[in-house]
């Protein structure tokens, strides 16, 4: 491990804002703090940068315990955020400036500074303030300036939050791109799930001070195993029971059922394709229909049980109202603290087929 | 700037002004009249009668023995008051502002004592506290005792400079809090992860913020401390000795003669020179301040 986080414990002013939170993180490796806000990711990524004093537990940076060490000597960028560049200062400056204080010489700062000016694609923009540059410009400033001074570690405190839908993706593609080009080892800060299980190799769910799982995007989004993962990562539906589905005979009583959109599949009546589907499915109604750019989102009841499910544009068109087939591959069975996945049972008999 | 940046756009100015309507040029008018009747008459008034018995007369009150030692006295309490005051802001905005501790809001309250105490009072009570049977006066006879000072603080230069102090106290800190305010922690944060030490911090990204509104604190700061009388006068007594301007003046003016009331205004215009002198410092630092607080909000 690079990076490990030992036993921490935070609190402020009477409430306990980090509880036991272990975790490690590989080296070269981007990890993912994801929570929604106060579930405590923020307290742990500065206590980690040494801004914040955690009240007990160890952290280890190569295998070094760096509990007594101030921010400035861990050897760790951080990205801020809302950057906080120097605003008085260009955007060459604002990138020396971790070099100057470790005394570089002149020369050296300039080769540094230009090849990494040059590698934010800013070339010509040196001169300039913080307060002339778009946000996704500040956002390439401040994450040359951190790496500047060569850190072993990256920390990023919401680094896309800051900037509007539009630009977020393409800069969340090109940070990901620069973190693997650079091979240095990160960890940053999003309640964004989505942003989450795009970018990161390792995510860290936290949720009210405590981690709730850890593992790849595709562990989480699969196999969740507790109720909150299963409903933060990913849109879900939540009901108490599915009274009249053919399929689930033996779901157990008095838990939560989690359906996720993709388990849910709905076509015509007289879609002749899914016909070994047909005899099996239910009967939905169409109770909404939404634009989402490469889908529909559309919105069913099926024996008084509201699904979510998307459906491709090039599919034939549907109507508000219109009676649907629908056919349940599977569901989540949420117990206290694990989750299950319960198979529809009539898929055998498709397979069979 | 780009268009884009929130606070970035200025308002057009229409290219046209609407013709001023009678309630308006009544309201330019009364503003008028008072700034002239209230601040620049009173001015004249002091020049004029400095002047009208001629420059001989005029020049021998300015380089009286009295007048320039209440000049050495007055510049002397407000250069130390300023240095004080400048040092105690600047440590007092970076603890309010930087960092979170107990009873904060109470040391913000404490700081704004001066402002609201009579200067009267607050001499009087410095006499109290160090005369001699005041409570301080023990301590101050122990310094003398042990280090084989001879400090004294009631009616001489010490005095008269502790006085000044406290007048002018929340001045330059009044000026820099909102200031440090607005430019939040998060700059210095960032300084502290790029391997900065404090006093690099300070000096290169905090102090390029507070510069101006600093510079405008001092300034403020300093013409207070040449006005100051109520808390002068309670503490110094010796014409000639721990005399300020102000009370010079007083003093010319108190003792009747027609040539002293000339003298009196001779040496107030010193002190107009210098009030000038502090007015223009505090609008070049004014504007500045302005242009850089809009860099703040970009």
């Amino acid at each position: 491990m690079f990076i490990e986080a030992r036993h921490l414990n935070k609190h402020f002013d009477g409430y306990e804002a980090v509880k036991d939170v272990t975790f490690g993180v590989e080296q070269g490796k981007m990890a993912a703090l994801l929570g929604p806000s106060g579930s405590g990711k923020t307290t742990i990524l500065r206590m980690i940068a040494g801004l914040e004093q955690q009240d007990s537990g160890d952290i280890l940076i190569h295998d070094r315990n760096v509990n007594d060490v101030p921010a400035g000597k861990r050897g760790i960028g951080f990205v801020f955020q809302n950057y906080a560049l120097f605003r008085y200062m260009n955007v060459y400056d604002n990138i020396a400036f971790g070099l100057k204080v470790q005394k570089k010489s002149r020369s050296e700062i300039r080769a540094r500074v230009t090849e990494l000016i040059e590698l934010i694609g800013l070339k010509g923009l040196e001169k300039r303030y913080p307060n002339q540059l778009s946000g996704g410009q500040r956002q390439r400033v401040a994450f040359a300036r951190a790496i500047a001074p060569d850190p072993g570690l990256l920390l990023l405190d919401e680094p896309f939050a800051a900037i509007d839908a539009k630009v977020r993706k393409e800069l969340r593609v090109w940070l990901k791109d620069m973190i693997v080009q650079v091979g240095i080892t990160s960890i940053f800060v999003t309640h964004d799930q989505e942003e989450a299980l795009e970018v990161a190799d390792d995510i860290i769910i936290l949720n009210e001070g405590r981690i709730e799982q850890m593992g790849s995007p595709m562990d989480i989004y699969l196999h969740p195993r507790t109720p909150f993962v299963a409903q933060f990562a990913g849109n879900s539906c939540v009901v108490d029971s599915l009274p009249g589905f053919r399929g689930f005979p033996n779901l157990p009583k008095g838990q939560k059922i989690l359906i996720r959109p993709e388990f849910v599949d709905a076509f015509k009546k007289d879609n002749s394709q899914m016909q070994p589907f047909a005899d099996r499915a239910e009967d939905g109604v169409i109770t909404g229909i939404s634009f989402r750019g490469n889908s529909l989102e559309v919105r069913l009841e099926v024996h008084g049980i509201p699904l979510l499910t998307s459906r491709s544009l090039e599919r034939r068109e549907i109507r508000l109202g219109e009676h649907m087939n629908v056919f349940l591959h599977r569901v989540y069975c949420i117990e206290e603290e694990h989750t299950q996945v319960v198979e529809n049972e009539l898929l055998k008999d498709i397979s069979m087929e | 700037m780009k268009p884009e940046d929130e606070y970035g756009m200025k308002p057009k100015k229409s290219g046209k002004t609407t013709r001023p309507s009678a309630v308006q040029i009544a309201l330019i008018l009364i503003g008028v009249l008072f700034f002239a009747l209230m601040l620049v008459w009173p001015l004249i008034e002091v020049l004029y009668r400095a002047l009208k018995d001629g420059w001989e007369l005029y020049w021998s009150a300015v380089t009286a023995e009295n007048t320039l030692s209440a000049l050495r006295v007055t510049l002397l309490a407000a250069v130390i008051a300023l240095l004080v005051n400048t040092f105690f802001a600047l440590a007092a905005s970076w603890l309010m502002t930087k960092f979170d501790f107990r009873g904060k809001s109470l040391l913000t309250t404490l700081i704004d004592i001066p402002f609201s105490v009579s200067p009267v009072i607050a001499g009087l009570a410095f006499i109290m506290m160090f005369g001699r049977n005041g409570l301080a006066t023990p301590v101050v006879n122990w310094i003398n005792d042990t280090f084989g000072t001879d400090i004294s603080l009631v009616f001489s230069i010490p005095g008269v400079v502790l006085a000044t102090i406290f007048v002018t106290f929340p001045y330059v800190l009044r000026e820099l809090l909102p200031a440090m305010n607005l430019q939040g922690r998060a700059e210095e944060e960032a300084a502290a992860m790029l391997g900065a030490g404090g006093l690099t911090i300070f000096r290169r990204v905090t102090l390029s913020h507070i510069k101006w509104p600093l510079i405008y604190g001092m300034v403020l700061c300093a013409a207070r401390a040449f006005g100051e009388f109520g808390a002068v006068y309670a503490v110094s007594k010796a014409r000639g000795k721990t005399f300020t301007l102000p009370l010079e003046v007083d003093a010319l003016y108190m003792s009747g003669g027609a040539e002293a009331i000339t003298q009196a205004f001779a040496v107030s215009s010193i002190l107009v020179l210098l009030a000038l002198i502090m007015l223009i410092l505090k609008n070049i630092a004014e504007w500045r301040a302005g242009k850089s607080e809009e860099q703040e909000k970009a």
